[in-house]
């Protein structure tokens, strides 16, 4: 089988702070293959978005750094990478779309100008050219009247429309790998349905490996192939969609798909909660994370060995805890 | 006689003023909410859900009488809304959506918390600790919180302490502005049974304000959908998911991710957003915005709910309603 699009392995992502190095990310290993969604699920502060700047190498300077592993995209090496290598990457292999629009976007540039500006620096194109490309670029992403949205402002857009203006931008290259750090949190659920249909048909359109980062376990029932949980810095549970949901082995996982409330389910009951809450960052125990949550004495002998991450049956990893996986 | 329900909003207008030119003078008038009446009894929960710019807030926000409103009345337990702010405490509270911003940081929680007993000139500062303790545990935090600094405390702790805020008068009716929208489905589920726990303890009644179709159809007994200032359809939660009847009812819940991936994916695409409320269009705003093709019909009636079934309303658009 050829290589994978994007293989990350044992990446380890720390940050100095006032309290020492703390790891965000210990050790994690997924791919991404081509034409692929991989969504990347967990509760803020478990590293998700972590990971995704990792990817594109664009963690917070001069705190964020990566302490060991491999990121491989299309057989090379990210982790090693000169910045202005990475430069040139950025946009034509892997590009990247951030949760709230408003703050990615130049308030003080038009659209028009925010757009052009990546093909003028990859591409060297004429000014008319362009913005010719622009056009068809969000004519593509469904915005109407493309050629009067280039000449405003962003904050003369909804919500709705800055995100596809995100979106075209992010593709504009035809990039091989996408990473969408909550692209529709801020949107509302009509929004975000566009946004998410409009994702998978550019997606199938140039079979491009798709990285989605959510805590809905919604929007990853919906579009995703393949599941990542992460825990604390950690993946605890890795499967095919319908095999995570259908008959997910870890804890965590368990207690995050009982949580949500189904618009099935008998009203005004009590739902199942997870107990207690993560951990922090310095008082992380050695072995299984989530032991403490689900009833571990502080004495258990799972929380001072790191449980092993295997495959257990075809394509379904898993943190072997043996007091939280059955 | 049967007794008048907790609230009665009838006809309720909130517009705001588009000022513009050189003297800022008056030039049009945003309608966030337009004509919006409902009922809510004691102990019941109805939830509003609606996209943002609907609304909703201001809804929630005009009955609590944060804001006033332009026209219509509410009623609270058949008389019309106390003119003394203090005895308005006593009756409703508000919980928001974002636990960090409404708490005052340079306050202790239990300042926060007692707050309340302080201006309604209750108990003796003593009586006041003890009461704040007592409210503490009741929201699941360890009394020593009482202490502490919002900021020493989680996204979902803070909610509770806002939710401790605004049972501590032990009013009869709660706004609660999306309360758990900023906060992790693990802790979602811990601060939802929270709520229903104190509903059924204390008798409260709830007004639910949520974009999560799922949330609130799980904590409500009735639901309200609002589109560009009005709603559209009401009724019992479960009859309404079940057999919805306005166009845009259908849009919403096909829309909501469920989780579940073997579920059929038929979603009802939109198009378009929401149209802005200070030039809402003519007749029916969501058929103009889905271009439905009897929209025409709707420029001809005055627009208004109808109850279909008893509990049910539904807007009587002939492009949305069949």
């Amino acid at each position: 089988m050829s290589e994978p699009l994007l293989t990350v392995s044992n990446l380890e992502v720390g940050f100095t702070t006032d309290d020492g190095l703390l790891r965000a990310v210990d050790g994690i290993s997924f791919e991404v293959q081509a034409g692929q969604t991989v969504g990347l699920v967990g509760e803020s502060g478990c590293g998700k978005s972590v990971t995704a700047f990792s990817l594109t190498r664009l963690l917070p300077q001069p705190s964020g750094q990566i302490l060991g592993g491999s990121i491989r995209l299309l057989g090379r090496e990210l982790v090693s990478l000169p910045l202005n290598e990475m430069a040139k990457l950025r946009g034509e292999s892997i590009s990247m779309i951030f949760q709230e629009p408003m703050a990615a976007l130049n308030p003080v540039q038009t659209i028009g100008r925010q757009l052009g500006e990546i093909y003028a620096l990859h591409h060297t194109c004429s000014p008319p050219e362009a913005l010719q490309r622009s056009v068809a670029m969000l004519k593509k992403v469904g915005i109407p009247s493309p050629e009067i949205r280039l000449t405003e402002h962003p904050h003369q857009l909804s919500g709705g429309m800055r995100q596809r203006v995100m979106i075209a931008m992010a593709l504009a290259l035809k990039p091989a790998l996408l990473v969408a750090d909550e692209p529709t949190t801020a949107l509302d659920v009509t929004v975000q349905a566009q946004i998410l249909d409009l994702i998978s048909d550019l997606q199938h359109e140039m079979k491009m490996g798709v990285l989605l980062i959510t805590h809905d376990l919604g929007v990853i029932a919906q579009t995703c192939d393949e599941v990542v949980v992460m825990y604390a810095g950690r993946i605890v549970e890795r499967a095919p969609v319908q095999e995570l949901f259908a008959n997910p082995r870890h804890a965590y996982t368990r207690g995050l798909l009982s949580s949500i409330p189904r618009l099935d389910g008998t009203p005004k009951t009590r739902l199942p909660t997870i107990e207690g809450t993560v951990p922090a960052l310095s008082e992380m125990p050695v072995g299984c994370r989530f032991c403490m949550r689900n009833g571990a004495t502080p004495d258990s002998p799972t929380l001072f060995t790191r449980p092993e991450y295997k495959e257990v049956t075809p394509g379904h990893w898993l943190e072997l805890c043996p007091r939280c996986c059955t | 006689m049967v007794s008048p329900p907790l609230l009665n909003v009838t006809d309720l207008n909130v517009h705001f003023p588009v000022r513009g030119g050189v003297f800022l003078r008056t030039i049009g008038s945003c309608k966030a909410v337009d004509g919006v009446s409902l009922t809510l009894q004691r102990g019941e929960t109805l939830g509003i859900i609606g996209e943002s710019g609907c609304g909703k807030t201001t809804l929630g926000k005009a009955i609590v009488h944060l804001l006033k409103p332009t026209a219509g009345t509410v009623m609270f337990e058949g008389q019309p809304q106390h003119h003394d702010r203090r005895q308005r405490a006593r009756d409703f509270q508000m919980i928001f959506q974002d636990p960090a911003e409404s708490l005052n940081p340079r306050q202790t929680v239990g300042d926060i918390i007692g707050e309340g007993f302080v201006v309604q000139k209750m108990g003796t500062p003593n009586e006041r600790r003890q009461w704040v303790a007592a409210l503490l545990e009741k929201v699941g935090l360890p009394t020593s919180s009482a202490r502490k600094f919002p900021f020493e405390f989680s996204g979902g702790q803070r909610q509770r302490i806002g939710i401790a805020r605004a049972i501590a008068l032990k009013p009869k009716l709660i706004v609660c502005d999306e309360p758990v929208s900023a906060l992790d489905v693990s802790v979602q589920s811990q601060v939802l049974n929270l709520l229903m726990d104190l509903q059924k303890e204390m008798e409260l009644s709830y007004l639910f304000i949520s974009h999560n179709l799922a949330v609130v159809k799980h904590i409500s007994d009735r639901l309200a959908i609002m589109y560009l200032g009005k709603i559209v359809e009401m009724g019992p939660a479960e009859e309404l998911y079940r057999a919805p009847r306005h166009a845009y009812t259908k849009a919403l819940i096909s829309a909501i991710p469920e989780a579940d991936p073997t579920a059929p994916k038929q979603r009802i695409r939109l198009t378009g957003d929401i149209p802005s409320p200070i030039n809402p269009p003519p007749g029916c705003a969501f058929g103009h915005r889905v271009k439905a093709p009897r929209y025409e019909e709707s420029l001809k009636q005055p627009i208004a709910l109808k109850e279909i079934t008893p509990g049910h309303f539904v807007s009587n658009c002939p492009c949305c309603v069949e």
